[in-house]
């Protein structure tokens, strides 16, 4: 008895120390001024630019993510422990580390600073810097999804696929895919969730200018000081969007999925 | 029961291992002193504080508004150190801070990088190049405006098409120049003689420069605040004043 009220009381205590915070951007907000806020140009172009530069690293990483996890997900090979957790490692990188490895990699004093140059490609204070920075950051999220969503499929469907003819190609394509939808999806909407987020590494690796690489988080950040109630209302708008595309997953893919990938 | 006995000891442990984190740097139960400094502050209080005996200093450094706005938001440190007057002048007026005093003055340059083919700021308006300068709001990026606004038209105009990156405090400015991401950005004297061995400033003519001061106060509801009273005096006159000008500041005009 005292073990289960013990156990509400743990469940209670996480629930109000992580909807308070959320609760609170909300009542600090008047329903005018989250209007007036989105009304501002520079908001504006900050969410914009926050959804342009998430889709397009979203992209990116669904199209070289998802046939990198069925690779990990269907072979067993030497190394492959090492692969996964080395693919992994972003995931517990703190922004700054984030931002400062990136600047050491690709930015313009870094390792391959000189190579991106020469081929006339600029990442630094450029929205392709803000891509770079959330693809960095995201990836893993979707990979680790898309790795559990693919080794979760029944292997007698690739099986009766391979024996009906198709090749290990056209399986993948026809069977695999659409059987590890929805978890597919659901890593894809962590990623996105965590790309629109994404403010250390973006910072430090891409600047902060409007409509070039102002992300919302940094556009927030940039308000804190000056303007805190549009920095409130900017906010509440993201954690609007993030519940948004939370919540749809949930209902498209299957409140499943989300919870299967936890596992 | 048992699991849950477990776990209330894990949490009590936790937290015991907390607290005594947050003492570490406490030596023999002195109190503590909280001091919110503008970022350009970071070296020179870095150097000093430590040697201040009445209290451990804890230093937190930030843009000069943030800090502010923490202040506005409820935080409480003891003492507030900004990059400006007019911020220190603002919080005395809404009853957050006590009177505040000027310190010490500081000057703007244009920071490059050391090998940098850059020598005066009518080339920062150049096409192609990069700028990285303060956001608006910040002690920086308004002095920086200030000193553009005082440039021929077309100087400026050309200068203002340049910004590739406003940075919320000044040692993001810093880091850009320094990493190579910006070809040059405004910055404090002080920060280019702390980078020195990556950057060099290039003076601004006179007519240019706008006045830089430094303004503490004690914070309304601090926690010690005579202690922070006293740490301010040596601000003022004290062994952080002789720092500080060590550091590329300059006395007050």
């Amino acid at each position: 008895m005292l073990f289960r009220v013990g156990l509400a009381v743990a469940l209670a205590v996480a629930l109000t120390f992580l909807t308070l915070p959320v609760v609170a951007i909300f009542v600090d907000t008047a329903p005018g001024e989250l209007l007036d806020s989105l009304g501002e140009q520079a908001a504006r172009e900050a969410l914009l630019l926050s959804l342009e530069t998430s889709t397009v690293a979203i992209a990116l990483i669904l199209g070289v993510g998802t046939p990198a996890a069925y690779l990990l997900a269907t072979r067993r090979f030497r190394g492959r422990a090492l692969v996964v957790t080395l693919l992994e490692l972003p995931l517990v990188l703190p922004p700054a580390v984030a931002g400062i490895a990136l600047l050491a990699a690709v930015g313009p004093a870094g390792i391959l600073g000189g190579t991106i140059e020469a081929f006339g490609i600029e990442l630094a204070l450029e929205t392709a810097g803000v891509v770079v920075a959330l693809t960095f950051v995201a990836s893993p999220f979707y990979l680790r999804q898309a790795q559990a969503a693919f080794a979760a499929v029944d292997r007698t469907l690739l099986d009766a696929s391979r024996t009906l003819g198709a090749s290990e190609a056209r399986s993948f394509v026809a069977v695999m895919i659409p059987a590890a939808l929805p978890g597919l999806a659901a890593g894809a909407a962590l990623a996105l969730g965590r790309a629109l987020g994404e403010f250390g590494a973006t910072l430090m690796f891409a600047g902060s200018f409007e409509g070039i690489t102002q992300t919302a988080p940094l556009a927030i950040y940039d308000r804190f000081a000056t303007d805190f109630d549009s920095a409130l209302a900017l906010s509440a708008v993201l954690v609007a969007v993030s519940a948004a595309i939370l919540l749809s997953v949930k209902l498209v893919g299957g409140g499943e999925a989300l919870g299967r990938a936890a596992r | 029961m048992r699991a849950l006995v477990a776990m209330a000891l894990f949490g009590a442990v936790a937290l015991a291992a907390c607290g005594d984190d947050d003492d570490s740097g406490g030596s023999g139960g002195r109190p503590q002193l909280v001091v919110s400094a503008a970022s350009s502050l970071t070296e020179a209080l870095e150097a000093c504080s430590p040697r201040f005996e009445a209290a451990d200093v804890k230093l937190s450094f930030a843009g000069s508004d943030e800090l502010a706005a923490q202040i506005r938001q409820g935080v409480r440190p003891d003492v507030f150190a900004a990059a400006s007057t007019t911020l220190p002048e603002e919080l005395n007026a809404e009853g957050l801070l006590g009177k505040p005093r000027e310190f010490v003055s500081n000057t703007l340059v244009v920071a490059v990088s050391k090998g940098a083919p850059i020598d005066s700021i009518e080339e920062l308006a150049d096409e192609g190049m990069k700028l990285a300068v303060g956001s608006e709001g910040t002690p920086i990026g308004d002095y920086t405006r200030e000193v553009v606004g005082r440039l021929p038209a077309d100087v400026a105009r050309g200068l203002e098409a340049n910004v590739r990156s406003e940075e919320p405090d000044v040692k993001g400015i810093v880091a850009k120049v320094a990493q190579g991401a910006a070809d040059a950005g405004f910055v404090y004297a002080s920060d280019v003689q702390a980078a020195a061995e990556e950057l060099r400033a290039i003076p601004l003519p006179g007519e240019l420069q706008p006045s830089v001061a430094y303004g503490a106060g004690v914070v309304d509801g601090a926690s010690q605040p005579d202690l922070a009273a006293r740490y301010v005096d040596g601000l003022v006159e004290g062994d952080c004043y002789e720092e500080l000008q060590r550091a590329g500041f300059g006395p007050l005009k």
